[in-house]
């Protein structure tokens, strides 16, 4: 009895430091999940005399993706979203966050435009009232303008198919 | 006696003269690092209000820097920890209180952001659990102090016991006279 004592105690913390190390830090939760998106009009990217505003989008499910041309691991996820794009299932509006303008619209040139419409975002204010702090981000936003889900870092094929495509799918049903 | 107090006092001027030139070593290093930085950076503005520049200095060392967790923001030179400090600036020139500024924030990075998280239902037990720990700690040492009591209380020696005690007494004791 006493001897086992020792070894019970060992394994839980075994568990607890093996779930620890399993982690990742980097990602933290966010506060706003479920609760609406932030108000927003930002002057478009192509267009800064035209706006683009959260509520232009009341309505639809869409994606609001945060991206900047500077940005290594937005390079890495955007054939995706051009794909995504391509097949027309969700609109995605971008947030061109701290960015030059004339930087931003040369990506988009050079590596395809997944966008419905871009803000651009140069203090990073809207960026701030999303929380963001690691590009790119992109959410899920529903029809009552309601966040549902937040993706921190590159959307990979993996989450885009398991988790946000049945999300944005069963969001439009309702 | 004297010689080794001796040399344990040279050892120790050893010592320190060493860790004296590590300490110079890093601090070099240091000035090295923070030097370039001074001439590649940007200086934040110093807002002239020195009250609102000692609250910034107080709050900002209790919130966490989400891109590089380990620093707080005030220490941190990341982009998101300026982007932060010129917003808690921003709402301290006009007003705000230091609850409502750390509310703002944690309403958009949540309590991450706190270096002390609030006492909550998530977080009973990251508050309370060093205490419960303790408890079953003493808990613990007074059960086992109380059974090594009982059991050397219980040592009572049976008279054929008593008997040999006494005969092995009495040889020694006729060794000695002997």
């Amino acid at each position: 009895m006493t001897r086992t004592i020792p070894l019970v105690v060992f394994a839980v913390l075994v568990v607890f430091f093996g779930v620890g190390l399993l982690l990742d830090p980097s990602k933290v939760p966010s506060p706003l999940i479920d609760k609406p998106a932030p108000a927003f009009t930002l002057p478009q990217l192509h267009d800064a005399s035209a706006t683009i505003s959260n509520s232009d989008m009341r309505g639809k499910v869409w994606l609001f993706n945060v991206w900047a041309s500077w940005c290594v691991a937005c390079r890495q996820e955007h054939p995706l979203l051009v794909d995504l794009a391509r097949r027309n299932i969700v609109p995605i509006v971008g947030l061109n966050y701290k960015d030059e303008r004339a930087a931003a619209i040369r990506w988009l040139q050079d590596l395809g435009d997944p966008y419905t419409v871009s803000g651009h975002d140069i203090e990073g204010r809207v960026g701030m009232d999303y929380g963001v702090y690691g590009v790119p981000e992109t959410y899920v936003i529903d029809k009552q303008g309601f966040i549902r889900y937040k993706q921190i870092g590159p959307i990979s094929p993996d989450v885009l198919n398991n988790d946000i495509l049945p999300l944005v799918e069963r969001l439009q049903k309702t | 006696m004297n010689r080794s107090v001796v040399s344990d006092a040279g050892s120790g001027v050893a010592f320190s003269s060493r860790a004296a030139l590590w300490m110079g070593v890093v601090l070099g290093l240091c000035l090295l690092v923070t030097g370039r930085h001074g001439l590649a950076g940007e200086a934040e503005p110093l807002i002239a209000d020195p009250v609102i520049e000692a609250r910034m200095a107080a709050l900002s060392e209790e919130l966490r820097c989400l891109v590089c967790q380990g620093q707080s923001i005030a220490g941190s030179d990341s982009d998101f920890a300026k982007d932060v400090r010129r917003e808690m600036r921003t709402m301290m020139e006009n007003g705000r209180s230091d609850a409502e500024v750390v509310e703002f924030l944690v309403q958009r990075y949540g309590d991450f952001i706190l270096f002390r998280p609030p006492v909550k239902g998530a977080t009973l037990l990251l508050w309370l659990g060093p205490f419960i720990l303790l408890a079953i700690a003493v808990a613990v040492l007074v059960i086992s102090l109380r059974r090594r009591g009982r059991r050397a209380a219980a040592v009572t020696l049976s008279s054929e016991e008593l008997h040999r005690a006494e005969s092995l007494l009495e040889e020694k004791g006729d060794r000695k006279d002997s």
